[in-house]
This record gives C-alpha cells, sequence and structure tokens, in this order.
C-alpha cells in the first residue's frame, strides 16, 4: 500500500510538473503549424509569470493576475510576430532577443517595483489560484485504490491545471476541425497556397500567434501563481526550451504533446522522489545525477527514438510574394 | 463573334525600371481557348498575375463580361469567376485533395459542412468534366498531372467561369499532356473560356482558337488559329525568322570518347530504371537519346556523370573508366574532359542565390585561371562573365544580378556557357532547351553543332523529339530502361514514337 500511495504521489506531482510544459507545447504549436519558429516561449512565459504575480500582489486579485500575464505575454508574442512577420525578420534572431529583454527587464522591474532582489511579494490567499477539491474527494479518501486516484490525481488541482488539459482536445479539434485550424496548418506548409486562395497569409500567422501568448501568458501564471507563491527569477528554467523539444518529440500533435509533456514531467518527479534514495542494484545515486536525467532521457529521445519528424514546411521561413 | 468574357485595355506595368508590361490590350471570347505565347520574360506571366489579382497593374482598365471592375487581390479575382492554374502549383502537399479545394472557400467556420459540401461538388465534377481524383487522396502522393487536376478542381469549386492555366504542360508527361487537352477542350465545350499560356507552338496550334503573341512586354498580334502557322507564331514572338530546323553538315565521327557498357541503374526501390545499357559516342557525333519522360534517360545521364550508383556495367571515358558506386568526384571528371549540364538546372546545375558570375565558374571555381593565390581573383572572374554573356547573349547582360532574376532560359544559358566554355571533350546534356524560348533554342542547337564540329563527343537527351531528330546524327530510343532502337536523324517521327511507346518492342518480345 504505501508502494502504491508512492506512486500515486509521484503522478500527482507528475500532472503539477507537466502543467507549465503542456501549455508552452501546445503554444509552440500554434505558432510552429503556422510557420513561425518561436525560440522565445521561455521568456514570454517569464513576463507572463512576473506579470502575473506582480499584478495579483498589487490588486490583490488572482484573476486580474492572470489576465495581466496573458496580456504582457500576448505582446511579446506581437512584437515577434512584428519582426518576423512585418518585417520578415530572422524568427530565431526574434525569439532570442524576446528571451533576453524577458530575462533581464522582469528583474530590473521587479527590483524596481518591490525592491525584494527581483522578487514579487509572496501571494497571499485570495491572490493565488486555489486547489479545487472535487465534490466527495475527503469522503471516498481511504477507499482502497480508487479514493487516492481520485482524491489526488482528479480532484485537489487548480483551475489552471484542468484548463491546460482541457486545451489538448481544444487544440485538435481547432487545428483539424475549424476552419481557422485548416487555415493555419496550411500558411505553415505552403503559405502561397493560402496567399492565392485569397486569404492574408500575415493576418493568418498573427492570429496564431496571438493563440501562442494566451497560452505561455497562462503557463507564466500557473508558475508564479499556483506552483509558486510568487515571481523568481529565471523561474521558467529552460522549460521554454523542453516545451520545444517536447512539440518535435511529438511531431507537431496536441495529443502527443500531452504524452510528451506528462513523460518529461514524470522523469522530472521521479528524479526529485528518488533524490537521496537507495535504488535497487545501483544503490545510492547522487542527486545531481538525478536531476540531470529528465534532461539526458530528453537526449536520448530527441536522437533516436521518435522516427522522423518533419516540421511543418515553410518554418522559419518569412513569406515574400515572388517577383 | 461571341462576346468578350475578359477585356484588358492598356495594361502597364513596371518592376523598377523594367517595363514588364506596355499598353497591353487583350479581348478573349467567351466560350473559347485563347493562346499567350511569347518567349521568356515576354510579359505574359506578368499580364496574368495582374488579371489573378496577385500585382496590381500600374495603370489600364480590366473588364469582365463587359463590365469595368477592379482587382486587388486574389479574392477579388475569384469572386469574379476568374480560376488561374499557377506554374508551380500552389497546393499544401500533406494535405489532402478535399482539404486542398476547400481551403479559403470554407463555407463557415467549422469544416465540417465544407467537406460534405466539396464531397458532392466533387463528384458532380468529376461526372460533368471527368476530372477523376480520390478526394482523401494525400497530394504529395500523387501523380503531377493529377495534382494538376486538383487546381483545375479548385478553380472550378470556386466557381471559376474563366481559367487561365500557365505553361501548364511544362511539369507533365506527353500522354498527360494530351488528357488535360481533352479536359480543356470539355471545359470549353461547356461555356468555360480558358486562357493558355505557353511558349510550345505545338499545343498553340493543337487546342487554341485564338492566339496572341507577346514580345518585350507588349502584345505584338492576335490571330485565329487556324489561319496561322507555327513558322509565322515563331516569327512574331522573336521578331525574326527562326530556324525551327539548324542546318548542319556531315558528321565525321571519330575515335570512341565514351563508351557504356551493360550499364545497369536500379533506383531508391530497388527498380530497375536503366537495363543492359550499351553504346558508344565517337568524337565529332551527336548521339540523341529519345523517350518519353521517365523511361530511364535521368537515372542514365545522372549514372554516366558519376552522381548515381550503378548496378552493374562500366562507363569509359577516354578509355579509362569512370567510377560507378555513386561516390565519383566531379570535379576529378570536369578534369577528365567530361563535361555536364543537368536535366535540373535549379536543382543540380545553379545556386540561385548567387550573382551570375559566381554561377558562371562554379565547379570551375579551383581553375587557376579565377585563382589568386589562395584567393578568387574577382577580376578575371567577371572578365570571363561578361566574355559569356556576351558570347552566349545572356540577359539582362550582369554578372552581378542575382541568378534567380534570371529568366529560365537565361539561366540555361549561363549553364551552358560554364561547361561549353571549358573545353570539354565530352559533353553531356539533359533537356538542353526545357523551359527556353524559340530564339535561344535555335542558338542552343546552334552551339552544340559548333561543339560537334570541333570534334567533341556530345551525348543528348531530350523528351522533345524535334529536338532530338534535328540535333542528332544518332538517335536510341529509350523505353523501360532499355535501348529499344537505334535510328538514323532520318527517321520519321511516327517511327521513333511508335520505338518510344514500346510498340516494337513489345511484339518482339512476344
Amino acid at each position: 500500500m504505501d508502494m502504491f500511495n508512492a506512486i500515486v504521489q509521484v503522478l500527482d506531482s507528475t500532472i503539477r510538473l507537466s502543467v507549465p510544459l503542456l501549455l508552452a507545447c501546445l503554444a509552440g504549436l500554434y505558432s510552429e503549424r503556422a510557420g513561425i519558429f518561436d525560440i522565445g516561449l521561455e521568456g514570454k512565459m517569464l513576463v507572463g509569470a512576473f506579470a502575473g504575480a506582480s499584478a495579483a500582489a498589487v490588486f490583490h486579485s488572482a484573476l486580474i493576475g492572470l489576465g495581466t500575464a496573458i496580456l504582457i505575454s500576448v505582446a511579446f508574442a506581437l512584437v515577434h510576430g512584428f519582426a518576423s512577420i512585418t518585417h520578415r525578420g530572422n524568427q530565431i534572431v526574434s525569439g532570442v532577443a524576446i528571451n533576453f529583454i524577458a530575462a533581464g527587464s522582469t528583474i530590473i522591474l521587479g527590483q524596481a517595483w518591490f525592491q525584494q532582489g527581483g522578487r514579487t511579494p509572496a501571494l497571499q490567499p485570495g491572490e493565488r489560484f486555489e486547489a479545487i477539491i472535487w465534490p466527495g474527494a475527503e469522503a471516498i479518501r481511504d477507499v482502497p485504490i480508487i479514493g487516492p486516484i481520485y482524491a489526488e490525481l482528479i480532484s485537489g488541482h487548480s483551475i489552471l491545471v484542468y484548463f491546460a488539459f482541457a486545451m489538448v482536445p481544444f487544440t485538435w479539434w481547432v487545428l483539424f476541425r475549424t476552419r481557422f485550424g485548416l487555415r493555419m496548418r496550411a500558411v505553415g506548409e505552403n503559405p502561397a497556397a493560402v496567399d492565392t486562395a485569397g486569404i492574408s497569409v500575415a493576418w493568418l500567422r498573427y492570429r496564431a500567434l496571438i493563440c501562442t501568448g494566451i497560452l505561455t501568458g497562462v503557463a507564466g501564471a500557473y508558475l508564479s501563481m499556483v506552483q509558486n507563491g510568487g515571481f523568481v527569477k529565471d523561474m521558467t528554467a529552460g522549460k521554454g526550451y523542453i516545451a520545444l523539444a517536447a512539440l518535435i518529440f511529438a511531431k507537431w500533435k496536441p495529443v502527443n504533446a500531452m504524452f510528451a509533456c506528462l513523460l518529461f514531467g514524470f522523469l522530472d518527479a521521479a528524479s526529485i522522489r528518488l533524490q537521496g534514495s537507495p535504488l535497487p542494484l545501483v544503490g545510492k545515486v547522487p542527486a545531481q545525477f538525478m536531476q540531470a536525467l529528465p534532461y539526458v532521457l530528453t537526449v536520448i529521445l530527441l536522437a533516436g527514438f521518435i522516427g522522423k519528424a518533419i516540421p511543418p514546411r515553410a518554418g522559419g521561413v518569412p513569406y515574400v510574394k515572388e517577383r | 463573334m461571341a462576346q468578350a468574357a475578359i477585356e484588358l485595355i492598356g495594361i502597364n506595368k513596371s518592376f523598377g525600371a523594367v517595363r514588364a508590361n506596355r499598353d497591353i490590350n487583350l479581348e478573349v471570347a467567351r466560350g473559347t481557348i485563347h493562346g499567350i505565347v511569347g518567349e521568356n520574360g515576354a510579359g505574359k506571366s506578368t499580364l496574368m498575375s495582374i488579371l489573378y489579382g496577385f500585382y496590381q497593374a500600374d495603370s489600364g482598365e480590366i473588364r469582365v463580361g463587359g463590365k469595368p471592375v477592379s482587382i486587388h487581390t486574389s479574392n477579388d479575382a475569384i469572386a469574379l469567376g476568374i480560376g488561374m492554374v499557377h506554374q508551380h502549383f500552389m497546393l499544401v502537399d500533406n494535405f489532402t485533395v478535399l482539404e486542398n479545394v476547400i481551403l479559403g472557400a470554407e463555407t463557415d467556420a467549422l469544416l465540417k459542412s465544407s467537406i460534405t459540401k466539396a464531397r458532392s461538388e466533387l463528384d458532380r465534377l468529376e461526372r460533368e468534366y471527368g476530372l477523376e481524383v480520390d478526394p482523401d487522396a494525400v497530394i504529395e502522393e500523387l501523380p503531377v498531372g493529377l495534382q494538376q487536376r486538383v487546381e483545375i478542381l479548385k478553380a472550378l469549386y470556386r466557381g471559376a467561369e474563366i481559367l487561365i492555366l500557365d505553361e501548364p504542360t511544362g511539369v507533365l508527361t506527353p500522354a498527360e499532356a494530351d488528357h488535360l487537352f481533352r479536359i480543356l477542350k470539355q471545359l470549353k465545350d461547356q461555356g468555360k473560356t480558358i486562357v493558355l499560356i505557353t511558349h510550345k507552338l505545338r499545343e498553340i496550334m493543337a487546342i487554341t482558337d485564338t492566339v496572341s503573341v507577346m514580345r518585350q512586354g507588349t502584345m505584338v498580334a492576335t490571330r485565329t488559329t487556324k489561319e496561322t502557322t507555327v513558322g509565322e507564331l515563331a516569327e512574331l514572338m522573336v521578331g525574326r525568322r527562326v530556324l525551327l530546323r539548324v542546318e548542319k553538315g556531315q558528321s565525321e565521327a571519330g575515335a570512341v570518347k565514351l563508351s557504356v557498357k551493360n550499364l545497369t541503374v536500379k533506383d531508391q526501390r530497388g527498380v530497375t530504371m536503366v537495363d543492359n545499357v550499351s553504346f558508344d559516342v565517337r568524337g565529332g557525333e551527336i548521339v540523341g537519346i529519345a523517350g518519353v519522360a521517365g523511361n530511364g534517360q535521368s537515372e542514365l545521364l545522372e549514372a554516366i556523370s558519376g552522381i548515381r550508383h550503378a548496378v552493374s556495367g562500366e562507363v569509359m571515358l577516354d578509355g579509362k573508366p569512370i567510377d560507378l558506386t555513386g561516390k565519383a568526384d566531379p570535379g576529378e571528371l570536369r578534369d577528365r574532359g567530361l563535361a555536364h549540364v543537368p536535366e535540373d538546372r535549379h536543382h543540380v546545375g545553379l545556386v540561385l542565390a548567387f550573382e551570375e558570375n559566381e554561377n558562371s565558374i562554379l565547379g570551375y571555381h579551383d581553375d587557376e585561371r579565377y585563382l589568386k593565390g589562395p584567393f578568387l581573383d574577382v577580376d578575371a572572374i567577371m572578365a570571363d562573365a561578361k566574355d559569356k554573356i556576351e558570347k552566349y547573349d545572356i540577359r539582362p547582360a550582369n554578372p552581378r544580378l542575382k541568378t534567380a532574376n534570371f529568366s529560365g532560359g537565361n539561366q540555361q544559358k549561363i549553364v551552358l556557357a560554364r561547361e561549353m566554355e571549358q573545353d570539354p571533350g565530352v559533353l553531356i546534356v539533359g533537356q538542353p532547351t526545357r523551359g527556353v524560348d524559340v530564339g535561344a533554342i535555335e542558338f542552343i542547337h546552334k552551339r552544340l553543332i559548333a561543339m560537334r564540329d570541333q570534334g567533341k563527343a556530345v551525348l543528348v537527351v531530350s523528351v522533345e523529339l524535334d529536338e532530338i531528330r534535328s540535333l542528332s546524327d544518332r538517335i536510341l530510343v529509350m523505353f523501360a530502361g532499355r535501348v529499344v532502337g537505334e535510328r538514323g536523324p532520318e527517321a520519321t517521327e511516327g517511327e521513333l514514337g511508335l520505338l518510344m511507346a514500346g510498340v516494337e518492342h513489345q511484339e518482339a518480345a512476344e
């Protein structure tokens, strides 16, 4: 039974840890499917996290925090769009620039506004998104097997967790069942086909980037307002890049993206859980090794185990109407 | 005369200093097939792009069905019932036929009703026009001919009454082209108006009702097809009389320069593409390889020029073997006097993003003539490029221009100039005049014959039978990977056609 509880706990933290990855990964899916590489997921999450925690602390409202996070993150997405769609700049350079601006500006503004060494004030209850306890969760907690699964895994998460997982079927539906999705996929493959069909390539790509901005904003808000009680500098810690890896791993498909992010989340959760405890056969393993494990596995999985991942064909290439 | 479907009045369009269209007047009658011919760069595509809303005219008026209209975007054109089949298909390769057809013409925000509607509509179009294609097939898995059919379906689905086709047969096999023409005739019978842009005069004669000729941005003449001749059209196109058949003297074949023995080549799938082919090419003769595209000619060329692996057989260049593992060093082959003008100049022959002068020495760039110590001798390269531009009449005569900005015919001349001016002993040319205009064809043919007269061995592969017949001293016909016959230049078109279709071959096999 102890073993079972341990597993449930690891799975529970898997869910918590994979949420920001999942949101960022789906965010990347929108922009890359539309043919815009977005290495700036990391930066947009970071500004989202900072803006969310700041606004929540100042206005004492979690909802205002979330709204601000989304707003600022979308603004950064539009900057990326302005550089790479309107001015046909290099998408990687623009993305890297956004990451640098995000890393620098969040610390400077945080220090200027709150004087806590780049942190934002610790969020009070009401300024954070609280866990939602589902009806009957406490009542059946002691029922074997079903009890812990319902109480720990299904119930007891914040609204943003449910939002993230709801975005998976929703994104699939948008991509494959709506006009916007069809056009977005087309513009990522062959923008000239979209242009000659009488649709604006630029506007379509801007709309995809707005979707990206919304999702990275939510991801940022989750980091600073759910996982943590405030903003800490560089708190995204490379999640934006892991999300990009997960996106490739998932071959740009939403359901695959969820499993990829859950896998990375699981590795993360397992490494935390196993730190310091001896493993069978190998004995005690250094904590650093366990921490490195998810990243090592990322490299291995990406290097050989996913088969050929074909990115959207027009990805990274600015659209120029040929003369 | 039937009512005009389209009238273009006084259209002008400039790109920078280049006047692509000047004072163009054109009238296309409803329910006819109207051809527009002209050399590459004559302004045909620009004119049609203006009609389709891809570019805006600087001045002039467009009337559709007698009413003046303004067309600012492709959407406007589509709304007016104008559809266009582009030279390079505007399809999303990993979408299904259905998805491509509805893209941009969806009925509402959700796809379901669009798909249902498109499915029944495609069914109807299939019945009415014989445009059969599986709506659930993925584009990249379809042959080129079917992809083009999807483009036509796209236009018809959008309610096109006027269909513009830009060089539609450039990518098709002769059989596919014939099928396309049958479809076009059927569309015409149903009252559609068709504008066909091409530089192949034979197609114009075969299918159009009327034909307009463009030259250097102006519309020089409009004729009723029945009342004109290929000779007259060709003359109008280039502004002078061209010899469609180049004059040449008797060949004086010398020693064997290139010898192919029992060559067999398989493709990636393991299918035999070249099957036990043997032949010799002597100095001072042109050997032409005829055949319908896709019967192993491309693979044969690639194997001989050392860029494709051959399963068995040998190729001797001046009596010494060529490495057939597909790993031959092209530089070494060039040093041994083998020059190769590849079929696909865009992908293999040129770096389109380079300047003209860079492409004109590409592959020979480590030749001492172009080097000053370890550095490129830019002055020498420029002088050399200018020399070739003059000799080969490459236009515009600007060695600093990006290669992508030259027309197809001029790009071909750049490659030909590069390879021929190296004075090779053996010259292998794939599709020497594909996409090249009439004036340049004559020029290229003359150069090839001059090479022959200098005692070089020339091997030409072309799908244009006229070209093979007018150039070659000996003609080899390939069918299904084999050489099924050898004929002299006096062989008739019908005789070669039967060989190319594999008729004699099959009879012999039975």
